[in-house]
């Protein structure tokens, strides 16, 4: 397992730039949004919330593809199936690959893009933890999407259309707990749900993951 | 005599050829009927005026919209369990089916917000919700089409449609903490106390079974369009081979 996540982790860093891609494109989301709706403090301040939330989604959705793609394609993936970890088990482990080279780096230049889009100062301890909490979900949800998708000659653009709506929840609560943070209210309910979230997709998705895996590649 | 002979498509075109038309008279008598008594015989409300008559398609569709989507989660449960090609493209043929009665439960509850609320939209739970539940059928008709070996595009289809019913529903709930309510509380529940009186009831009801019917109608009437097309490829394969 470890083997394959120091792989997965390696190939992501090292070939084909997805790793800064994702980065590239959340910078490049918080610089746009002040250019189109104007550089009003106040008014970025209410939306930083939801911009920094969208942004983090929308990066997360441009490198799902890899997760599968490209081992389906090299037929590693084929190897993988016939190997003795469970494809269960491979697919958390992909997702949690995933959730290192994208997530994680989300989380921590989030703060600096909340600094260009006028953050209240109560919001960004919950920017922080809101998105480590939730990113994840956000991983292994396109894991799913990405393993419903994997056959396919033009999976992308389908993919996103698979996706998005299965992040509405996620992202709901994690605007909201910034959201509220921002404005000084309480977090607990939607900090609790949004870990519910991201606690029950860590559970259940792999196995549906595997199921449109197994389907792919039979 | 069980259920599952209609898994056998010979079996399921024969009963459902016979159904069919009947099915597809009551369906037009049903709407007929409550569509007319609806919109002409029931005086207005005194609150909304004439606009009320709309709930005779807005209700419905809507409940059918849900209906649909929970008919194909059952269809394609059975589909992963036992197999049976029928209920798989029963499930491929109700999701437009749904989609179209999801977009009439937009579309005429624009049409009455604007006088009403002012506004063709608002984000609403409700409203909101049900745009969600059309992205999903558009999600899992546009995997169906995408897929070219129809056993693999019912089988992921089918988990998409078991994985989707569960976020739908998280979507419902979140959206409620979401946003406050522009749109009315049920008024057609059979424990509360204050519904909506019986100068409407009546005609709605008699619209709610219409809609039921008509879905079924045109369920049967796609899924045997599918079973036929099916056999047509498996016509065209063997023509190829010999």
């Amino acid at each position: 397992m470890i083997a394959l996540l120091v792989r997965d982790i390696r190939l992501a860093v090292r070939a084909g730039g997805g790793f800064g891609l994702g980065l590239a494109f959340f910078l490049l989301v918080a610089v746009i949004v002040p250019l189109g709706v104007g550089p009003e403090p106040a008014v970025l301040a209410r939306i930083a919330p939801g911009i920094l939330w969208v942004g983090a989604l929308l990066s997360c959705l441009l490198s799902l593809d890899r997760i599968f793609a490209l081992d389906f394609e090299d037929g590693s993936l084929d190897l993988l199936a016939t190997a003795p970890l469970p494809l269960e088990a491979i697919a958390a482990v992909k997702a949690l690959a995933h959730w290192l080279v994208t997530g994680l780096p989300l989380v921590a230049v989030s703060p600096v893009l909340a600094v260009l889009l006028n953050l209240p100062a109560g919001g960004y301890l919950w920017l922080v933890i809101s998105l480590a909490l939730g990113t994840p979900a956000l991983s292994v949800i396109g894991a799913f999407g990405a393993a419903l998708t994997v056959g396919l000659k033009r999976g992308g653009l389908l993919m996103s259309l698979l996706v998005l709506p299965l992040y509405v929840p996620t992202l709901i609560f994690g605007a909201e707990v910034v959201k509220r943070g921002a404005a000084g209210l309480a977090v607990g309910t939607p900090l609790a749900l949004l870990a519910g979230i991201t606690a029950g997709s860590l559970a259940l998705l792999p196995f549906a993951a595997a199921a449109a895996i197994r389907v792919n590649l039979r | 005599m069980s259920i599952w002979e209609y898994a056998n498509p010979k079996r399921f075109m024969q009963t459902s050829g016979l159904l069919l038309p009947w099915v597809s008279g009551l369906t037009l008598a049903c709407l007929v009927a409550g569509l007319f008594w609806g919109f002409f015989l029931t005086p207005d409300a005194d609150k909304f005026g004439s606009t009320v008559k709309i709930i005779y398609l807005h209700v419905p569709a809507a409940m059918m919209a849900i209906s649909a989507w929970a008919m194909m989660v059952v269809t394609s449960i059975i589909w992963l369990v036992r197999r049976h090609h029928v209920s798989a493209l029963s499930a491929k043929a109700a999701a437009p089916i749904g989609l179209t009665f999801t977009l009439i439960g937009l579309v005429t509850g624009a049409i009455w917000g604007q006088p009403m609320w002012g506004t063709w939209w608002a984000w609403d739970p409700r409203l909101t919700s049900f745009l969600i539940l059309a992205l999903f059928y558009l999600g899992y008709i546009a995997l169906w089409s995408a897929v070219e070996n129809p056993d693999t595009a019912a089988d992921l289809t089918s988990v998409l449609a078991i994985v989707g019913s569960v976020f739908a529903f998280l979507s419902r709930y979140a959206v409620l903490f979401w946003n406050q309510g522009l749109h009315q509380g049920a008024t057609l529940s059979l424990d509360k106390e204050e519904n909506i009186s019986d100068v409407y009831w009546l005609p709605l009801l008699l619209c709610i079974a219409g809609f039921v019917l008509l879905f079924v109608a045109l369920v049967l009437l796609r899924t045997r369009t599918e079973i036929r097309a099916r056999r047509l490829s498996a016509l065209l394969a063997r023509e190829r081979l010999a």
